[in-house]
């Protein structure tokens, strides 16, 4: 069989979205835990931090040689995971030219794992706005206050975070663009396994427990991060 | 339970062949029996619609014991109906009350075109077989039955697939109208056994591409085909072939 085969074909496809999928679900692991940096400054930790440790935290993701290299295959994996989603939404569609007069809907598929394709458009969108908020600001553009720790001069991106995030329309649409990731989180991880082939018996229930708990943690600290801004629950206290 | 008799409504499509565009029929149908099979209830209104000189409407059916996967009805929004696997053969009148309304429709893919009315070509799952669904069997005397050690659980798993009767309620069910989970379960049937090992890899992959070629849409493991089969083919089976096909994609 021809590599070209392979990856055309239908199960080679998912295969791919399977993959670039759980790279990106383990993005996702480091992107929540820097900007949990953030929550340093809560009250109930340090008020003091004033961003400190999240500046640092984003400084040494910008600076660092080995992740800036990676932030191209990132890139690449976003590319090849939305490219290969929309190839297959097309094919899946054109399967069936006429439809139901009486649809199936709910009695024996979750909502959420029929609209994949939508909920993935969202996220797109909500990418778009929110690399324009801050990654094209950080890589491209002088726009962003410095600040210095040390001696070390970075990025104020706390700064910069907090004047984002104080605009209510920005933090709804946060919320927004997070539950749709939440819901595309809780069929997808599981359905990344199952297309590259894990179906051991003995794993199924660890992986299903696994993807809604990773669902639920990851998209609450990202909802908490606009609205831990919005609310001043975080902030310059000095 | 206690017999009863229902008077229903059923609006059922029509299509006199695969270029005619469809459309549905209201038909009335009086003293129904709930003891009668819904297939029974069909016979009943196309004796009516005989007698009436009106063009019967054509249906699939042949063991109507639920172990042929010929019956293929799409009623009210379920493949094979409101019963939890079971086949449209094996539903029954009790399944409804006097005054109900029912929508029938033919399974709904481009791979399985509409022969008329109720009837789809299902040829496109022969194709898929001829692909690789067979095992080699030399001649000669008959080997001894004990004399390859099988492991109890993948017997039983194997089993389990082969219990797959190819009626595609998986297609019909599927919003991508996917065929994975029959595939799913003929790849895994003979995978799973020694007997099946020798076209293992070629298997797999013939299988899928023919699948492919037939126009069946690609899985999105949204679990409708599996809540809808009546021989309860576990999702598991789809996970089995992308399993199969990745290591049979990386050697061949």
């Amino acid at each position: 069989m021809k590599w070209s085969d392979f990856f055309t074909s239908s199960v080679g496809k998912k295969f791919v979205m399977g993959l670039t999928g759980l790279f990106l679900i383990s993005f996702l692991i480091i992107h929540v835990g820097v900007n949990a940096c953030m929550f340093a400054d809560l009250s109930i930790f340090n008020p003091a931090d004033d961003g400190t440790m999240f500046n640092i935290a984003a400084h040494f993701m910008g600076s660092m040689v080995v992740i800036r290299l990676l932030e191209y295959v990132l890139f690449l994996g976003i590319i090849l995971h939305i490219v290969q989603g929309y190839v297959l939404e097309a094919k899946n569609r054109g399967s069936r030219s006429v439809g139901y007069d009486v649809k199936m809907g709910n009695r024996g598929s979750k909502w959420y794992s029929r609209s994949m394709g939508l909920l993935g458009t969202l996220i797109l969108l909500f990418l778009v706005i929110h690399l324009a908020h801050f990654w094209v600001k950080a890589r491209f553009t002088e726009s962003l206050e410095p600040v210095s720790y040390r001696g070390v001069e970075m990025h104020n991106m706390f700064k910069e975070m907090l004047i984002v995030f104080k605009e209510p329309l920005v933090v709804v649409i946060y919320v927004l663009g997070c539950i749709s990731l939440a819901y595309h989180l809780a069929h997808g991880f599981q359905s990344a396994f199952r297309s590259i082939g894990v179906h051991n018996k003995k794993y199924n229930l660890m992986l299903t427990s696994l993807g809604y708990g990773f669902t639920i943690i990851v998209t609450l600290l990202f909802i908490l991060m606009p609205i831990a801004v919005y609310f001043d629950w975080v902030g310059y206290h000095n | 339970m206690e017999h009863y008799t229902m008077s229903l409504t059923l609006k059922v499509w029509k299509q006199q062949n695969s270029q005619d565009k469809g459309r549905f029929e209201t038909y009335q149908v009086k003293d129904i029996s709930s003891e009668m099979s819904f297939l029974e209830m069909f016979d009943v209104l196309n004796e009516q619609l005989i007698r009436e000189g009106k063009d019967p409407i054509a249906f699939d059916h042949d063991c109507r014991e639920g172990i042929c996967g010929t019956c293929s009805m799409y009623i009210d929004g379920r493949p094979h109906g409101p019963w939890h696997a079971n086949t449209t053969c094996q539903l029954h009148m009790r399944a409804y009350k006097d005054g109900d309304t029912i929508v029938v429709e033919p399974w709904r893919a481009n791979a399985f075109p509409v022969i008329k009315d109720l009837v789809v070509d299902r040829s496109a799952f022969d194709r898929i077989i001829q692909a690789g669904g067979y095992i080699s069997v030399n001649t000669g005397n008959a080997v001894d039955a004990n004399a390859l050690p099988v492991d109890k659980d993948k017997a039983d798993a194997s089993f389990a697939a082969a219990a797959c009767i190819g009626c595609g309620a998986c297609v019909a069910a599927c919003k991508n109208s996917s065929a994975l989970l029959f595939v799913g379960a003929k790849v895994s049937h003979l995978a799973l056994l020694p007997q099946g090992d020798p076209e293992r890899k070629n298997r797999v992959l013939n299988m899928v591409a023919q699948m492919d070629r037939e126009g069946f849409g690609a899985c999105t493991a949204t679990g409708a085909c599996e809540a809808v089969c009546p021989k309860e083919i576990s999702l598991s089976n789809i996970s089995r072939l992308n399993k199969e096909y990745l290591a049979a994609g990386l050697e061949k």
